[in-house]
């Protein structure tokens, strides 16, 4: 990336996490720069999750630095942790909406929580950031009674209640029919926008996220391995990249999980299984 | 559920809670007959002491007056030393006799007080000093075998 | 020779885990106590917990406590009766009532009713990672959603406790005074003589909030610790009812043992 990193909002430097023996992430260099959209795209366990909560400070690198507006998050005690969490909005990928209040109350729990405002302000707030999302009129209604695409907006109307400085997307595409896909799309774009906020958005939704985003990192096996604007990736003659964008069975990620040639283990069978293996063959 | 009704559910919930409580302390557990009121404890020495426990009542004319509050053993007298502790309504003179009677044949054993006609009365701390033991029925049976064989 | 090495590890394996997991229950308790603090200064959450599980068991607690004091009142008289003391009913149901059965049935009772619902709240709550929005957004869940139900717990228990003893021995009245005919006078003024204060109520009451401790720590417990997976969830709630009642029979035994020992 070309920005300098003294502008960027969130950078990561040679970041390593295993969760016990099994490595998640081999040693990570990133960088959000402030005011953009970037995406975090990859398959499926490749370590793109991970990345968000170490943003998030929900889990801690076992190596490497993770720096959010300044401030180093390893070794961060829970209060200047909450604090820094004030000014971010995490966007789960089911929404993650609390089933036991109703969207109004869902909106107005952040600004609840952490301000002291007086309830007509608060109403006002509330009802403003319902219409940034098109859904003031569903404020009575329960989650239950919100489809999965309605449920979506409301938790990103949540999630920039109370105007962070950073808002963070897990999936935020994941199992939505195509228009609302679209409404989530844009809904993202023109939100970052209108806070002047940044947005890290983890996601392997690649023919939405290109139209919308600033930047893309490509991640797989734990290790950056491509990265650039969505022009350049999409112009893009890397292998992986290529792969991931025209959505083709086999390429570097390969189709199989690393096992022995199937021949060898279809007639080595009789030698070398065991037991319970031979009694489910006869 | 609104808050206000949320609120009114609670409170009638805490306010039976309290009732049920105060019904089992006053009703139940008799708190109002003086659990709670003033005592002056009241030490009497007896032989034996037979099956008297630790808050068996004490009684004079078959009203309760108070509760055995502790036993112990004198090493020096070889007797029991038992605590009363009176309650404070009731005063009893100097020279009241103690007895440790047994309600019905087979009931428990209380303490039972006969007042005497001295006009110095009882103070806390002070010891009681005509008292009768308690009847073991072994004894009495083998006095009574005694008896019968000096006939 | 290798089954018995393999029954000694799962023994073994057991154990482990079980001491890690009363570390972590103890260190969860820790913070808890530290963070209920910041709930108590919004009372209303641990009001909103109150009516979830002290009104919401009200009933069957009510209704349960009467079936006991019915029966008791019934055995009791069939047995009294032989001797010849059936005015002792009144003491026999109330003794067994404010000692025992009252804090153990209503706390057995509230494990199940109540219990059951916190653990399947917080555990749908984690599994839904509303827990870790909730974290995200800054706001401390331990603080905002397990404090106030293991405190709305620990107040209703003894209330509830209360309730079913009282609810009880208006049980025994009914059927023996109204029924069967035990005079009325004996009937309250034998209790009356032979029950307590200190005792045998104070103890019962001292009972009854020790189990509301366990169960709602047990409850609270199992539903942050389950895995968030519908299957963890359900065996989550499973775990609540079955280590609350052994938890609520144990700490019972070991109560009583140190409360009524050297009484007659």
């Amino acid at each position: 990336m070309t920005s300098p990193t003294q502008q960027a909002l969130v950078s990561l430097r040679g970041v390593r996490f295993a969760y016990g023996e099994r490595e998640i992430l081999r040693g990570v260099d990133l960088d959000v720069p402030r005011g953009k959209v970037v995406a975090i795209m990859g398959g499926s366990g490749s370590g793109k999750t991970t990345l968000l909560r170490l943003i998030g400070g929900q889990l801690q690198a076992g190596q490497g630095s993770v720096v959010v507006d300044g401030q180093e998050l390893g070794g961060l005690g829970r209060e200047p942790l909450y604090a820094l969490r004030r000014r971010m909005g995490m966007l789960f990928q089911f929404g993650a909406l609390f089933t036991d209040m109703s969207v109004f109350d869902n909106v107005a729990f952040p600004m609840r929580e952490h301000t002291r405002l007086d309830e007509s302000l608060i109403r006002d707030l509330v009802l403003l950031k319902l219409d940034a999302v098109g859904l003031r009129g569903a404020h009575g209604l329960m989650p239950s009674e919100l489809s999965g695409g309605m449920a979506r907006r409301v938790a990103l109307a949540r999630s920039v209640a109370l105007d962070p400085m950073l808002i963070m997307y897990d999936e935020p595409f994941a199992g939505l029919d195509p228009i609302s896909l679209g409404i989530v799309g844009q809904l993202i774009r023109r939100l970052n926008d209108a806070l002047g906020a940044s947005s890290i958005m983890v996601t392997h939704d690649v023919s939405e996220s290109l139209e919308i985003v600033d930047y893309v990192f490509f991640v797989s096996d734990g290790r950056i391995v491509a990265q650039g604007t969505p022009d350049e990736i999409r112009a893009s003659k890397d292998p992986f990249v290529h792969q991931f964008v025209h959505a083709e069975a086999d390429g570097p990620v390969p189709f199989h999980y690393p096992a022995p040639p199937i021949m060898e283990a279809l007639l080595g069978e009789g030698a070398t299984g065991s037991r319970r293996d031979r009694r489910a063959v006869q | 559920m609104s808050r206000t009704s949320l609120d009114l559910w609670v409170g009638i919930f805490v306010a039976i809670g309290i009732a049920a409580l105060l019904f089992l302390s006053m009703k139940v557990g008799n708190l109002s007959a003086g659990s709670f009121s003033r005592s002056y404890s009241v030490e009497a020495e007896f032989d034996n002491i037979g099956g008297l426990k630790v808050r068996a009542p004490v009684k004079s004319a078959g009203v309760v007056v108070g509760r055995v509050s502790s036993i112990n053993f004198d090493t020096q007298t070889y007797r029991a030393v038992v605590v009363l502790a009176m309650n404070e309504a009731f005063e009893f003179p100097k020279d009241t006799i103690a007895t440790i009677l047994t309600s019905g044949l087979l009931g428990e054993q209380y303490v039972g007080l006969e007042a005497g006609g001295d006009a110095a009365m009882l103070a806390d701390g002070d010891r009681i000093r005509i008292t009768q033991s308690a009847v073991v029925l072994e004894k009495l049976i083998g006095q009574f075998l005694f008896n019968k064989a000096a006939e | 020779m290798n089954a018995i090495a393999a029954v000694l590890r799962r023994i073994g394996g057991g154990v482990v885990d079980g001491i890690w997991r009363l570390g972590f229950a103890a260190r969860f308790l820790g913070l808890l106590l530290l963070l209920s603090g910041q709930s108590f200064r919004r009372i209303h959450l641990t009001i909103r917990e109150i009516y979830f599980s002290g009104v919401l068991s009200l009933l069957i607690i009510l209704v349960s406590g009467l079936f006991v004091g019915l029966v008791l009142g019934l055995q009791g008289y069939e047995t009294l009766q032989r001797y010849g003391s059936s005015e002792a009913l009144g003491v026999l149901v109330a003794l067994s009532l404010t000692r025992e059965l009252g804090p153990v049935v209503a706390a057995l009772l509230f494990a199940s009713r109540a219990g059951s619902a916190v653990t399947a709240e917080i555990g749908l709550m984690k599994t839904t990672e509303q827990l870790k929005a909730m974290d995200m957004m800054a706001v401390n869940p331990i603080a905002r959603v397990v404090a106030p139900r293991f405190w709305g717990g620990v107040i209703s228990m003894p209330l509830l406790a209360a309730l079913f003893s009282a609810m009880g021995i208006f049980g025994g009245w009914l059927i023996g005074v109204a029924f069967i005919g035990v005079d009325d006078g004996a009937f309250w003024s034998q209790m009356q003589s032979a029950v307590d204060f200190r005792f045998d109520i104070m103890n019962g009451v001292i009972k009854s909030v020790v189990f509301g401790i366990a169960v709602s720590l047990i409850a609270v417990f199992e539903g942050y610790d389950c895995t968030p997976t519908a299957e963890g969830v359900s065996r989550a709630i499973t775990r609540t009812v079955v280590s609350s009642a052994l938890a609520i029979l144990a700490l019972d035994f070991v109560l009583t043992s140190f409360m009524f020992r050297g009484q007659s």
